[in-house]
């Protein structure tokens, strides 16, 4: 019989379905391994935070030292008040910034822009909070919730600018060409039918950015700083939960301790909770689209 | 017979490769051109040069006379976009808008060229839609995504927004290259139909396709317009070697 | 390149050659037969004649399963359906040979009228047209096609000399006006295969060039050829 070069290759059926099973198994066990950290840390933070959420938690300013009792309600509102301020500087200049680079970025200038948004994503958060701190505490000469916001906003650009992007390429060619064969100039295409066209993954591309920038915390040391009252205007220090986690957790009172432990648990649910909600809520959308 | 488009003297480059070489070629009214040739030819670089689409592409640029009704839409100061709108295109792939509704997609084209009042849209969609032949089947779902559609739906839902902002030209780029033939057939026999109601330049690859619905044929090749005539006369006995080598399937 | 399609054109050529040759055989045979008087060669002729039959047919079948399954253009199709009508024109000449054997026969049953001489001539002229028709379209040769309608002018007139000598030879002798018939039916008969030759070099033309030259627009060939 002739041998047909696809013999050579698998020699025995049996050999190559015990290969097979065995790879099969090894990356199911490496994913395994992959998600332990994340289920440890949300069991860990579950088991120590769970025991001091209470109402009180919710709804309390901080007890001064050595009182019990007492909760984190300015920090979490502190929290989405800084996030609010980030995302109003963030999520349009990063769009923007996505647009420019997808429908117009040709050619030098595009690859700098390109090149620097790369750059500004790899700068550790903690430098931009003392650009920050250089730029706007210093001359405000005080703490405030805009310079906290700046810095988280700042923070939020590239990477919402170049997931915006990418989505935006994904947009086939002939749809922008269907748009400008009716007869639209190209920034009425480009706003109202591209990018309402994948307003699903644009969404979603800001909340993950969103949700990470709701849990940095060495921008807001020098610029939101903290608070332990509730803070009504915008040029004033203000609280957030990442910087109170920090504030309790370094603390040596036990209670804070547990404080520290429920902040984290809501820090994290917050974030999951966005993730949830981009992907739950708003993916179907998108891939109807 | 009038034409309606006259093209003189058109070339088009990507680059420094010339893609359409001294084009001349009139279009008469409310006839069906087919534009055939092999891949490569030039031939769908020639139509977008009608639309003035061609231009969009980076590094791409034409030259040369197209009459539309008299004007020339490369002449000085023209603006592309106003050109555009009396002139309707079709794609290869059926691409209705992402994310918006039948009846959005149909409207688009109006709405955001500056006409709001939902009377007016409401029987421009609908009389679009008829004229596409698809009224009928989407009447109950105009709220339904234009992407929920089965191809051939999308692509008679693409010849409506086209036809929506009364465009007194229709390019078509092999607008059933995508398409099952029970589809196929049935915007064939839309163009057909259309023509009654407007001009119609239609790049195909199926030969067939050309014969049976194109009043007049052009063959393309290496960007040249080797030969131009009635179909029915390039289709049984044309007069350049290359045309009969291409038509019965010699090249290559 | 070569296309399958274009084995499939062969063959059918070559069926029509094959036909065309059976033909000019039957055509030969009824002459020949008149001229030696020898029945042998007409009961030949109807043998042959079957054949052409089935042939008819053959090549209609390959027509239209070529047309149906190619859909073809251009110098394709025109070959096709030039195919379709010279294969009718050919199936008419095999009849018309049947018939020259019918009156052949008839006409050696009896006393000769007189020696023949137009009539052999007449047979050579439509021998040729049939040839060259046949060459004409195996070779794709317009120029070839156009002098056998030139030709057809030359068997037409012979066909009128016919009648005009039979017919002046049984105004005195009117007993011999059944003899008389016979030739004019065979002399009418050879002037129809000469027509139908004509109808092929017409396709053959058409076939080539996609020229249309039948009718009216022959007299311009006509005249071309001839100056």
């Amino acid at each position: 019989m002739k041998r047909h070069f696809a013999d050579y290759l698998f020699r025995s059926y049996r050999k190559r379905k015990a290969v097979n099973s065995t790879m099969y198994l090894v990356l199911i066990v490496a994913t395994l391994i992959a998600l332990v950290p994340l289920f440890s840390i949300f069991g860990y933070v579950l088991a120590q935070g769970a025991p001091a959420l209470n109402k009180s938690f919710f709804l309390e300013l901080p007890k001064p030292v050595g009182e019990a009792g007492g909760g984190m309600a300015n920090a979490i509102l502190g929290t989405v008040t800084l996030v609010f301020l980030a995302s109003l500087l963030g999520v349009p200049w990063g769009i923007a910034t996505g647009l420019y680079l997808s429908e117009y970025g040709r050619g030098r200038l595009a690859s700098v822009v390109r090149f620097c948004a790369d750059m500004l994503a790899s700068i550790p958060s903690i430098i931009i909070g003392l650009f920050v701190y250089a730029l706007v505490v210093m001359t405000m000469k005080r703490f405030s919730a805009l310079a906290g916001g700046l810095a988280l906003g700042i923070l939020m650009i590239p990477t919402v600018a170049r997931s915006s992007e990418e989505m935006l390429k994904l947009v086939p060619q002939h749809i922008r060409e269907a748009g400008l064969a009716l007869g639209l100039p190209r920034w009425k295409v480009t706003l109202m039918i591209v990018l309402k066209g994948i307003r699903g993954p644009i969404v979603t591309g800001v909340m993950l950015s969103v949700a990470r920038a709701s849990g940095e915390t060495a921008p807001l040391l020098f610029t939101a700083f903290n608070n332990r009252f509730w803070q009504g205007r915008l040029d004033q220090p203000i609280s957030s939960l990442p910087v109170q986690i920090y504030t309790y957790a370094i603390s040596p009172y036990d209670d804070w301790h547990r404080q520290a432990w429920a902040g984290a648990l809501i820090l994290v649910l917050l974030v999951f909770a966005m993730n949830l909600i981009t992907r739950v809520v708003l993916a179907p959308k998108a891939r109807k689209s | 017979m009038s034409a309606i488009m006259e093209v003189s003297g058109l070339n088009a480059w990507f680059g420094a490769a010339q893609a359409v070489k001294e084009i001349n070629l009139s279009f008469e009214k409310n006839t069906v051109t087919a534009i055939i040739g092999p891949s490569g030819c030039g031939k769908s670089t020639f139509i977008r040069c009608l639309n003035r689409l061609h231009e969009e592409v980076p590094d791409a640029r034409a030259i040369g006379r197209v009459l539309l009704e008299g004007d020339d839409i490369y002449g000085r100061g023209v603006d592309p976009v106003a050109i555009r709108r009396k002139i309707g295109m079709v794609f290869q792939k059926p691409n209705p808008f992402p994310s918006l509704s039948v009846f959005d997609n149909v409207a688009v084209g109006l709405r955001l060229g500056g006409l709001r009042r939902a009377s007016i849209l409401k029987e421009a969609v609908e009389r679009s839609l008829t004229l596409s032949a698809l009224w009928d089947e989407v009447k109950d779902k105009l709220n339904a995504p234009g992407t929920s559609l089965s191809g051939g739906q999308q692509q008679r839902l693409c010849i409506a927004r086209a036809l929506a902002v009364e465009p007194s030209i229709l390019l078509m780029d092999e607008p059933t290259s995508a398409l099952d033939p029970i589809s196929t057939a049935k915007i064939e026999e839309l163009v057909t139909e259309l023509k009654k109601a407007v001009t119609i330049v239609m790049v195909t690859h199926n030969m067939q396709q050309a014969a049976r619905i194109s009043d007049k044929t052009a063959f393309f090749l290496l960007g040249d317009m080797v030969e131009y005539g009635e179909t029915s006369r390039i289709f049984t006995a044309p007069k350049d070697s290359r045309t009969e080598r291409y038509i019965t399937g010699r090249f290559g | 390149m070569e296309r399958h399609f274009d084995v499939s054109l062969r063959e059918l050529k070559e069926q029509l050659v094959g036909m065309a040759g059976l033909v000019e055989r039957a055509i030969e045979c009824a002459t020949l037969g008149l001229v030696q008087r020898d029945r042998a060669l007409m009961t030949q002729v109807h043998e042959i004649e079957k054949k052409i039959n089935e042939a008819h047919i053959a090549v209609d079948d390959s027509c239209v399963k070529l047309l149906a399954l190619q859909q073809p253009l251009a110098a394709d199709l025109r070959l096709i359906v030039a195919t379709i009508k010279i294969n009718t024109d050919l199936e008419r000449m095999g009849d018309q040979a049947v018939n020259i054997a019918g009156n052949a026969t008839r006409y050696i049953s009896a006393e000769p009228l007189k020696p023949l001489v137009d009539l052999p001539r007449m047979f050579e002229e439509v021998r040729v047209m049939v040839r060259e028709t046949i060459d004409s379209f195996v070779r794709t040769d317009a120029q070839l096609a156009r002098e056998v309608l030139r030709r057809d002018d030359l068997v037409d007139g012979l066909k009128n000399k016919i009648f005009r000598d039979v017919l002046e030879h049984v105004k005195i002798n009117a007993g011999d006006i059944e003899q008389g018939l016979n030739l004019i039916l065979i002399a009418r008969n050879l002037e129809r295969i000469g027509d139908h030759a004509t109808n092929i070099a017409e396709d053959v033309i058409f076939a080539i060039s996609g020229e249309d030259i039948r009718h009216s627009a022959r007299i311009e060939t006509i005249k071309q050829a001839l100056t």
